[in-house]
This record gives structure tokens, C-alpha cells and sequence, in this order.
């Protein structure tokens, strides 16, 4: 059954698209370029962007390209470039207990990855693939207004927040 | 598509962003370590969103990344605030509320 699911085109993009976010993923944690580990970065949240495509979540697909790889990356750039002389490598990014996070990671993977097989087996995500269909953002715009307004408010007033607090901490006077 | 492969690649994203956190020392890549982190639970989000059928997850990544792009900017405020005051970004250095 697991053998006849691995034909799908969808598993196999994504098959491709996870491994392209694992290897990047590791490199964000890994290189020793904040530049790099920040064009690393770019590939996993592109690819998680194509995860959703295939989970059939256009608009958040949409959202993800617009706000992480356009928004936040570019934060991120000015970030770097304004708290650092020079660009290229350097060897003191990691912690001196760097190797302590090994095993957390690792352990915290192997109860999880326990966890998951064990709750969800091979259990799929939905009986026929074919009836996925993409998510109108109606529906959603429903979601957001309707039950979830109140959230929405208050995610409002925190970016109303975030917006003046960032303001006041960079100031210069 | 399996649901575990969607919860398999999340919980892996998920370790990966933690070690991260754990092991750099320079603000930006540990703020870079925590987009990891949100970026797994978003891909946990859909995948339950749709199996059972529901727009809810989708509602709720979209807060997500809204909750994210906020604390990008307040976190990359702080990291500018620190280094004018200090000349360094390294976390280790920063011990005066250490017990």
C-alpha cells in the first residue's frame, strides 16, 4: 500500500521539495556566512511555500512568498548588514556548548518521530487525492471574520505593537 | 500522501530549528532558528487542515505567519538596540540578568 502511494506525483514533489528543505534547513544551522545561512534560509521557506501548494492552501502559499521570502529575508539582510563591519565567514557563531544541542535535537526528533508513527501509522491524509481541490479565499476571509474575529483584533493591536516598539528600540537619541 | 510525512517533515524542521536555537551564538541566526521552528508548525498546521477538512488550519497559519513577521521586526530591533549599545551581538556575552 505504502509502495502504490510512492508512484503519486505528489509524493514524489514532495519527496523532492523535503529533502531540498532538510539539506537547507541544516545548512541555516550549520554554515558559517550569516549571508549564506539567510539565502539557505530563503530555500527552505520557498519550499515550505510548496508544501502548501500541495497540502492546497493557495493563499497561504501566496502569503508565505509575500511575507517570509519578500518581508522577512529582507529584515533579515538589513539586520546583518547593519550589526556586522564585515560580510564574509567567521568561526565564532556558535556557542562553546554547541555540541549539547545534538543530542537534545535528536532525542527530541526520536520521541516525536515515536509519536507520530505511532498515532498516525500510514493512515492518509485524505482517502482520494484527486478531491483535493484548492481552498477559495472566500472561505477563508469566512474563517478569518466570522469564529476567529476576535483573534484577528488582537493580531491587529500586536502589530500595532511590534510596529511602534520597533520603532522606539531603533531610534537614535 | 501520508499524514505522517507532512508530521515527519515538521517534527524534523522542528529538532533542526531547536538546535539552532540551542547551539548559535549570534542573535540573527538564532532569530533565523526560530522562523525554522514556525515554519514547521505551519507545515503541521495545513496538513491537519486538511485532513479533516477544515480552512481552520489555514486560518491559523496565516496568524502564524502574521505572530512571525511581528516578532522579526521587534527581535531585529532589540538585536540593533544591543549592538549600538555594546559593539557585539553574541548572546554570551549578554549575562547581567544571570542568577
Amino acid at each position: 500500500m505504502i509502495a502504490a502511494d510512492l508512484l503519486v506525483a505528489q509524493n514524489v514533489g514532495f519527496g523532492i521539495i523535503s529533502l531540498l528543505m532538510i539539506v537547507g534547513a541544516l545548512r541555516v544551522v550549520t554554515v558559517n556566512n550569516v549571508v549564506h545561512a539567510a539565502l539557505w534560509l530563503v530555500i527552505v521557506l520557498s519550499g515550505a511555500a510548496a508544501q502548501y501548494l500541495l497540502l492546497s492552501a493557495e493563499f497561504v502559499a501566496i502569503t508565505q512568498v509575500l511575507v517570509y521570502v519578500g518581508a522577512v529575508m529582507v529584515l533579515f539582510l538589513f539586520g546583518t548588514m547593519l550589526t556586522r563591519a564585515r560580510i564574509g565567514a567567521e568561526s565564532d557563531l556558535n556557542n562553546k556548548n554547541w555540541a549539547l544541542g545534538i543530542p537534545v535535537a535528536l532525542l527530541m526528533l526520536g520521541v516525536m518521530s515515536y509519536v507520530i508513527i505511532d498515532g498516525f501509522g500510514d493512515e492518509r491524509l485524505i482517502e482520494n487525492p484527486g478531491e483535493m481541490t484548492p481552498i477559495p479565499v472566500q472561505v477563508i476571509s469566512d474563517d478569518i471574520f466570522g469564529p476567529y474575529l476576535l483573534p484577528f483584533w488582537a493580531l491587529s493591536f500586536v502589530l500595532l505593537v511590534a510596529v511602534i516598539g520597533a520603532i522606539v528600540l531603533a531610534r537614535k537619541d | 500522501m501520508l499524514t505522517t510525512q507532512f508530521l515527519l517533515l515538521g517534527a524534523v524542521l522542528f529538532c533542526i530549528g531547536v538546535y539552532g536555537v540551542l547551539a548559535r551564538k549570534n542573535a540573527v541566526m538564532v532569530l533565523m532558528s526560530i522562523e525554522l521552528i514556525l515554519n514547521s508548525v505551519n507545515i503541521n498546521l495545513l496538513a491537519f487542515s486538511v485532513r479533516h477538512g477544515s480552512v481552520d488550519g489555514n486560518t491559523f497559519a496565516l496568524y502564524i505567519i502574521a505572530i512571525a513577521a511581528a516578532e522579526v521586526g521587534v527581535g531585529l530591533a532589540m538585536v540593533l538596540l544591543i549592538y549600538r549599545n555594546r559593539r557585539t551581538i553574541a548572546l554570551d556575552d549578554l549575562s547581567e540578568m544571570k542568577g
